[in-house]
């Protein structure tokens, strides 16, 4: 019974206390060209909580964590609608005049694939630290070490950090890609499908990771497998043909949710 | 507490974009000298040589008067040239590349026979020149004909296409090499069937790069021996008796356009220089219809592929 595996992998976690939020989508919506590919989402990210986003391909969950970076200016075509506003100084990330690198500057984001650049193992973490203006040997070997311990690579590579990155296994890539993405303490971490192309074992260190993520930063991940969204996120959020269906404490969605389409999705009926 | 606030962060932005601003600068201001200097010499050879530009022109044989001398000779010259270049310097590059690529056993002899091509590119065209004299013209006994200036330009840009071929052919992801063999492809239907027409647009740019500057190429033509007054075109190649085609042309003396413009600039009466301007002109329209024609192929190839 999935609705019984998905209800126990909730329980077995403490329930999600209140905080305060951290970003919140008021009224997006999301054009590429003239399609229309989110309808008018509004959305709270708790603070040092993880929020996931569910739903079947196509359903838009990847196109809204890519509009908290603002990847979509990077093509042309893209259009926003509404806010999603950042706190606690309740910026408006979707602004016109709020430059996209600034946004950039302060959340960062893992890929689906890991996406390591063809360079060393400490220069990709120490990227984002010299794109910020970071010369101090002392400071950057300081933070990447951080970084790398953050991301629990630091025991695993600590002797080879001049080797080149490529040499890592795939789930020390993307634990690799995490170190670099928090070593320029980012607000907040977007996750697009981080363990999509890992083994069972890699994922199982990722999500064990994120968990331990939270304390530090806000998580909003986008996972197609809803055991993962069950075992690591506080909050889910469940999409469909771009529109949000449902939001709300993952125990609730995940035990009693209050839509039928929900039901169907987490049940394995539909999707 | 966070490093940097927010006006900070600003601050920071800003002065990396004085990069991107200053780079975008040099951007518009080097493709503006480039753009100027081929507008400049473009347009001074409109203004000396278009007067000169008419049918008489294009359908005429030189003339010891230059209100009289016409390019055909040359035009024809070029156009059989190029055939025979084309003609050996396609499939052999096209064929050495995709040996190169996936059937050769990396070791040192394919070392060694990359680091020839590579450094057969930087050869100085005047010494392939030296080269076909003695081999193909002497040695050959082709003497002084279509056949070897085709062959030693040929010879010329087969690094080009060698090397436009294997770059296009590294760009193909191992993922569908792979997915044809699983279903039982041999290495040729493989090659045939999916790594020739996938590599197709890249290969193309390659052989057009190397026919055009095949094209304007004087020196290895001179020093094989093409005349610079010709009044008369090759044999036809379709004859009218069995069995309708002739290759006589092969070993026909020729002259190229280039030799005609060198010709006409080393005359001292002005009348000629008009003519070289003009002859320049078609020239450059030949060379900017073929890279047009391989932008346009390229497009229609590449639209049909994506990965």
């Amino acid at each position: 019974m999935p609705a019984l595996s998905l209800a126990t992998a909730v329980e077995t976690r403490a329930g999600a206390a209140p905080s305060a939020p951290k970003a919140e989508a008021r009224g997006l919506s999301f054009y590429y060209g003239e399609f229309r590919a989110l309808k008018d989402l509004s959305l709270v990210v708790h603070e040092h909580r993880v929020t996931a986003l569910i739903g079947p391909s196509g359903c838009g969950k990847s196109t809204f964590l890519r509009c908290f970076n603002r990847m979509h200016d990077l093509y042309p075509g893209n259009r926003y609608e509404g806010e999603i506003r950042l706190y606690p100084d309740d910026a408006n990330l979707l602004a016109p005049q709020v430059d996209p690198i600034e946004v950039r500057m302060r959340l960062s984001m893992v890929f689906q694939k890991p996406n390591p650049f063809p360079k060393s193992i400490f220069e990709n973490v120490a990227y984002g630290l010299r794109v910020r203006g970071e010369r101090s040997r002392r400071a950057l070997e300081d933070k990447v070490e951080a970084a790398l311990r953050g991301a629990a690579l630091w025991n695993e590579v600590k002797d080879r950090l001049a080797q080149p990155a490529f040499n890592l296994s795939g789930g020390q890539q993307q634990r690799l890609c995490i170190a670099r993405a928090l070593a320029t303490d980012p607000e907040l971490l977007l996750f697009d499908e981080p363990t999509s192309a890992l083994d069972p074992i890699a994922t199982t260190s990722i999500e064990e990771l994120i968990a331990e993520l939270k304390k530090r930063v806000t998580v909003l991940i986008v996972t197609h497998n809803m055991q993962q969204a069950a075992r690591v996120s506080d909050y889910t959020a469940y999409m469909y043909l771009g529109e949000l269906i449902e939001f709300g404490r993952t125990d609730e969605l995940f035990i009693k949710p209050r839509h039928k389409q929900t039901e169907d999705y987490i049940t394995g009926r539909f999707g | 507490m966070r490093e940097h606030s927010a006006a900070e962060l600003r601050a920071l932005i800003a002065l990396h974009r004085r990069g991107d601003v200053l780079f975008a600068a040099l951007g518009i201001l080097a493709l503006g000298i480039a753009a100027f200097a081929f507008a400049a010499l473009f347009f001074d050879m409109l203004v000396s040589g278009a007067p000169r530009l008419s049918w008489q022109f294009l359908t005429g044989f030189p003339s010891r008067h230059a209100d009289q001398a016409g390019i055909l000779s040359a035009l024809v010259g070029s156009a059989l040239v190029m055939l025979v270049t084309a003609a050996v310097a396609v499939p052999l590059g096209v064929a050495a590349g995709v040996y190169l690529e996936e059937y050769a056993r990396r070791g040192w002899l394919a070392d060694l026979i990359e680091i020839n091509i590579t450094n057969l590119a930087g050869v100085p065209s005047i010494v392939y020149g030296l080269l076909a004299l003695g081999l193909f013209v002497q040695q050959f006994g082709l003497g002084q004909s279509i056949a070897a200036a085709g062959l030693t330009l040929a010879l010329l840009i087969l690094p080009v296409v060698i090397v436009a071929t294997r770059e296009a052919i590294r760009t193909i992801p191992q993922g569908i090499r792979e997915g044809a063999y699983a279903l039982g492809a041999t290495r040729w239907q493989m090659v045939s069937g999916h790594i020739l027409p996938y590599s197709s647009p890249g290969i193309l740019t390659g052989i057009i790069i190397g026919l055009a500057r095949a094209i304007g190429e004087t020196a290895p033509v001179i020093t094989i021996g093409a005349l610079t007054f010709i009044a008369l075109l090759p044999p036809a190649p379709v004859t009218p008796e069995f069995p309708w085609l002739s290759f006589e042309w092969l070993r026909s003396p020729f002259t190229v356009m280039p030799i005609q413009i060198f010709n006409w600039t080393s005359r001292p009466q002005a009348a000629f220089h008009a003519n070289a301007a003009a002859a320049g002109l078609v020239l450059v329209l030949m060379t900017l219809a073929m890279n047009g024609l391989a932008i346009w192929l390229r497009h229609r190839l590449r639209a049909r592929m994506r990965w």
